[in-house]
């Protein structure tokens, strides 16, 4: 019973959000314009954060929670510098 | 570290499987809908119930492994259910303005009213 149907569930899980990047970078790489490449990159963050906080629940460390709480402040940041440039062609005005 | 009862792991690493299944949903629908104003949809299934229940399994497994209650994961919700309204509806706003400044069919006109005024029906 050493890896057992447990593993097996977070190792789909994983691999689920793994094709969830994946379907976020298709979209980045196909996007027909700006926007749906800014959508896609939200999205590929949020992904990317929860399959850290998944790798944290397997290891048991708290340092992979921290790097998620990073992660969501900076697809935050990013994603609203986008929105304003995609507004006004400028960031800080 | 206390050990876990094997029936409550697995309750939890079901409920991983469900986020991650929700989020793997949202970014299908990201891909496979044809215009941007429905594609800007299908993400936020991931970011409110596909992060509320990894969240919860991450919060629910720290707290039985430590034997305390763990609400750090609670932070990051919050933050991301704050957040990720704001991003969007300013990403659609941008999205709608070059739309009309560059004329593309299927946008709905500029409000013609001054702003004050309540718009007819």
């Amino acid at each position: 019973m050493s890896l057992s149907l447990i593993d097996w569930i977070y190792l789909a899980a994983q691999f689920l959000l793994a094709l969830a990047m994946l379907a976020g970078c298709w979209r980045m790489l196909q996007g027909p314009r700006a926007q749906d490449r800014v959508v896609a990159l939200d999205s590929m963050y949020l992904s990317g954060m929860l399959l850290l906080v998944t790798f944290g629940i397997r290891s048991g460390s708290l340092i992979y929670f921290e790097i998620a709480l990073v992660l969501a402040a900076l697809s935050f940041v990013s994603t609203l510098a986008l929105a304003k440039f995609l507004m006004r062609g400028e960031v800080i005005e | 570290m206390n050990a876990i009862p094997e029936w409550l792991q697995l309750v939890i690493a079901l409920i991983v499987l469900a986020g991650a299944l929700i989020t793997f949903i949202g970014t299908v629908g990201m891909v496979r809908w044809a215009t941007f104003y429905q594609r800007i949809h299908a993400p936020t299934l991931g970011s409110s119930f596909g992060a509320a229940l990894i969240l919860l399994g991450s919060s629910l497994h720290s707290s039985f492994a430590l034997g305390r209650p763990i609400m750090h994961e609670v932070l990051v919700l919050i933050f991301i259910l704050i957040t990720t309204p704001v991003t969007l509806m300013l990403l659609a706003r941008a999205a709608i303005y070059r739309d009309r400044s560059e004329g593309s069919p299927g946008v709905p006109p500029p409000p013609s009213h001054p702003p004050l005024t309540k718009p007819k029906q």
